[in-house]
């Protein structure tokens, strides 16, 4: 019934009947969290481990069942892939079997309520077939002729989020149970996970966009609960609510677009969205404005310049919570729904040919803005908050580019080590009871040797510095922006020369700042005070284990999408893993263009970055250690002697007064001088014509009541007034004398006489 | 069908009962003259729900028949309330309530 026709415009070439069941299954996936959110609300206190178990029975049984979505997606794209390989070899009678294929498959697809497809397509340049995604649908409710569904829609980039989101979210469980023990809201933390969880997963099968806005503010609501977890403390409340409220002002711009999108492609499903999109069936204005009211929501969600300043704030939350706001739920959402709606954006921008959009502009400002933000701030998780606003400035400058598979590459590489980092610091911090690096940190190495290690790698990770995840994903991006002209790098969508030499000072600037909490928490002295609790010690293994496993995956995540030709004598089957699987080769997703590598990018950018290292590592190691082992900061810095340096410091510290933008001079705004003002105009303006109004009214009715009311008006309600008062006079002594006979004798009397009115004349 | 009869004997009752509420000076005569207006009105509904065979007519009748019940049941408590105080019940020399 709901068969459709993503390939209307470009007729599929041959279709294999494929699907697999957790594919066609996948609804489970986010069912099983939302499940256990219910349980808990409503047994977890009287459970156990209050509740916990059900959070993290539901969250692994959910991952089991993402890992098997990925197995039989990649079987999929096997599959596929030798099709293809063979239909190349036997062209013609391959050409008869699909014709064949094709009409069973159409039976297959009416005949059920679903519609599972698998549809080899010519190669669009990447050597692989096309693969339609899993849509599953049913109609939710019809109104004014326009159907509205439900479904899932799985294709490689919601398997690759799936199997993301619930990993990093299992961890993130485990470590809680330990990390959050004894809380005063213990069970409610848990129930609350398992709703983040479950909205996210949502968020990332949905079929259509009214699913996605669904996802997207059920996962707003989920993050307001969990940073404002601890709400008795103000800070931690105004937290949620300028998380909550910040994120308001995107999503005003996330509604629009999509009532735009809606209207104008007629559809809510995102495969005919992008479909309209890639077609040219929807102007191209229109997708402009549509492109720009989605970026305003995905500069609140994913924290881009100038919307970012929740997320910093948004540390007040317990720091699991942190952890899978920056690494899978939260703030990837805005990348997602990018990515997920690329048609859109990849035409509303003219990504292709052009060398600047708003996206790239917006995300590499934030990349180097936010890192630069990174380097004055004293709380660690603050300066993770920062590094994650600059990572995800990577991602949107990526996606701005056209580099949509090194934008979605390093959201996935990006979401084990920063949760690695987050899980690190909470670590750190759950052992000396405060997040202050200068204050309660120091010489932590030797207390804690694992977190220690694991926080090195994923910092390695982070700084991009090879072979770790890092770099193979930052790698990608930068040869994605087609900038680099040098030694034959080339092949981008256009020449985006700014976003390359933005993402290349980026670099440089995080290396800088991992340095520095590297020094700042891991080296020099303890300048902690335990109370007396002796030194601080390694946490337990609830904390560690998953530390261990996100530093492994930080290593290793990068080797899943070589650059081809990397290693050349190496299997194709090596090369660029991710971006096969991942990549949709279909009709709903726009041709863009992939870069070529290009080693002497590679190795420019690992040298920036060494030198980036280099001079944070030369500043904190070597002349503010020799100061004192205790020292944070050069006594006498160049802060101190130099007035621009100083001025910068302070800008940076006041967070390019941007909070100061928004309280004091938008809040107040409108509060102080605005009102001010309108009060001014209130009272000389419109209070002197409403004044005058009211005198003239005021002549006006005297006369009125002086001559027409008193003497005519009057007159007649007087004459009136006797006239009744006669009257009554005269039927009270005539007719109203208490005699019941004679009332009686008028009653009959008048209803003989309407009686004989009644013959008469009807 | 007798209905002309029975309209005619109705018709009878009624002026009877207005002749009865318009003419006797004692409260008690003038309640059942009202007894015998209602049923006319009773034999009224009785002859045309024959006539037109729909029991309608029979059930209307016995709902007048249990209101006039009640309503001679709240006279005859005023009229006994009037003999109390005034130790009369001739309705011409009740006129307190005149205008």
């Amino acid at each position: 019934m709901t068969a459709f026709s993503i390939f209307a415009a470009e007729g599929p070439t041959s279709l294999i009947q494929a699907g697999g069941w957790f594919l066609e299954k996948a609804w489970i996936i986010p069912a099983l969290p939302a499940i256990s959110f219910v349980l808990i609300l409503f047994f977890g206190k009287r459970m156990k481990y209050k509740g916990a178990e059900f959070g993290i029975v539901s969250i692994a049984v959910a991952f089991i069942f993402a890992i098997c979505c990925v197995g039989q997606w990649i079987g999929q794209v096997n599959n596929a892939d030798n099709h293809s390989e063979h239909k190349q070899e036997q062209h013609h009678a391959i050409n008869e079997e699909t014709a064949k294929s094709d009409s069973s498959d159409i039976e297959l697809a009416s005949g059920k309520d679903l519609t599972v497809l698998v549809a080899a397509e010519e190669d669009k340049g990447h050597g692989s077939v096309g693969i339609k995604p899993v849509v599953e649908r049913f109609t939710w409710w019809e109104n004014g002729g326009r159907t509205f569904t439900v479904g899932i829609m799985v294709d490689g980039l919601a398997v690759m989020m799936l199997f993301v989101v619930t990993a990093i979210s299992l961890l993130v469980h485990i470590y809680s149970t330990e990390y959050v023990a004894g809380d005063r809201r213990y069970t409610h933390y848990f129930a609350f996970l398992s709703l983040f969880s479950s909205s996210m997963l949502f968020f990332v099968i949905s079929e259509n966009i009214l699913q996605t806005i669904v996802g997207w503010e059920l996962v707003g609501v989920c993050s307001f609960a969990l940073i404002g977890h601890w709400w008795e403390e103000k800070p931690n409340s105004d937290a949620a609510l300028k998380a909550f409220l910040t994120n308001r002002v995107g999503d005003m711009g996330l509604l629009v677009g999509m009532i735009i999108l809606f209207w104008s492609s007629g559809s809510w499903s995102i495969i005919d969205i992008n479909n309209a999109a890639i077609n040219h069936e929807i102007g191209h204005s229109t997708l402009l404005i549509a492109s720009l009211c989605l970026t305003a929501a995905v500069m609140s969600k994913s924290g881009q310049f100038i919307l970012h300043t929740w997320l910093p704030d948004a540390m007040a939350g317990p720091t699991p919570v942190s952890a899978l706001i920056h690494a899978a739920t939260m703030v990837v959402a805005g990348i997602y729904m990018v990515a997920r709606l690329y048609g859109v954006f990849f035409e509303g921008y003219d990504i292709a040919g052009s060398s600047f959009n708003i996206l790239a502009l917006v995300g590499s400002v934030t990349l180097v803005g936010a890192g630069l933000l990174a380097f004055v701030q004293d709380d660690i998780k603050k300066v993770l908050a920062y590094s994650t606003v600059s990572q995800l400035g990577y991602m949107v400058m990526a996606l701005g580019v056209g580099a949509w598979t090194a934008a979605v590459f390093h959201l996935f590489t990006h979401a084990f080590f920063k949760a690695g980092l987050f899980l690190g610091a909470g670590s750190v911090s759950h052992s000396v009871h405060s997040f202050d690096m200068k204050k309660s940190m120091g010489g932590m190495r030797k207390f804690m040797p694992t977190t220690y290690k694991t926080f090195v790698v994923c910092t390695i990770a982070l700084m991009g510095l090879p072979p770790l995840a890092g770099f193979w994903s930052k790698d990608e991006i930068l040869v994605g922006t087609g900038g680099w002209g040098l030694f034959g790098g080339t092949g981008g969508n256009g020449t985006y020369t700014f976003a390359l030499v933005m993402g290349i000072i980026g670099a440089a600037l995080t290396c800088a700042y991992m340095t520095r909490v590297i020094y700042l928490t891991f080296f020099g002295e303890f300048r902690g005070d335990t109370h007396g609790h002796g030194d601080p010690h390694e946490s337990g293994k609830r904390i560690t284990i998953p530390l261990i496993i996100l530093a492994v995956m930080a290593t290793g995540a990068g080797f899943l999408n070589l650059p081809v030709g990397f290693l050349s004598g190496s299997k194709a089957g090596w090369q660029e893993r991710f971006g096969h699987y991942v990549e949709p080769v279909a009709t709903y997703f726009p041709p863009i263009a992939h870069g070529t590598p290009s080693w002497s990018l590679a190795i420019f950018s690992t040298v920036v970055a060494l030198i980036g290292v280099s001079a944070a590592a030369y500043y904190f190691f070597v002349k503010v250690n020799a100061q004192s082992p205790a020292a944070t900061e050069l006594t006498n810095g160049p802060t101190e002697k130099n007035k621009v340096a100083k001025a910068g410091h302070t800008l940076l510290k006041q967070k390019y007064y941007l909070d100061h933008l928004y309280t004091d001079i938008i809040a107040n705004g409108t509060k102080g001088p605005v009102a001010d003002a309108v009060y001014w105009t209130n009272q000389k303006g419109i209070d002197e014509a409403v004044n005058q109004v009211g005198k003239q009214t005021t002549r006006a009715a005297t006369f009125v009541y002086e001559t027409i009311d008193q003497n005519m008006v009057d007159g007649v309600v007087n004459l009136s007034g006797r006239a009744s008062e006669g009257l009554g006079e005269t039927t009270r002594t005539i007719i109203q004398r208490g005699k019941v006979h004679q009332y009686a004798a008028i009653m009959f009397a008048a209803t003989t006489i309407l009686a004989g009115l009644l013959i008469v004349f009807v | 069908m007798l209905l002309v009869q029975f309209l005619l004997l109705s018709s009878l009752l009624f002026c009877i009962g207005i002749y009865g509420v318009l003419a006797r000076k004692n409260g008690v005569m003038v309640l059942m003259s009202i007894e015998l207006i209602l049923n006319a009105v009773n034999i009224n509904l009785v002859a045309f729900g024959t006539m037109t065979s729909n029991i309608a007519g029979e059930v209307f009748a016995l709902f007048v028949i249990a209101i006039a019940a009640a309503e001679v049941g709240v006279g005859l408590a005023i009229v006994l309330l009037i003999f109390r105080n005034k130790n009369s019940v001739d309705l011409s020399s009740i006129d307190s309530m005149k205008g």
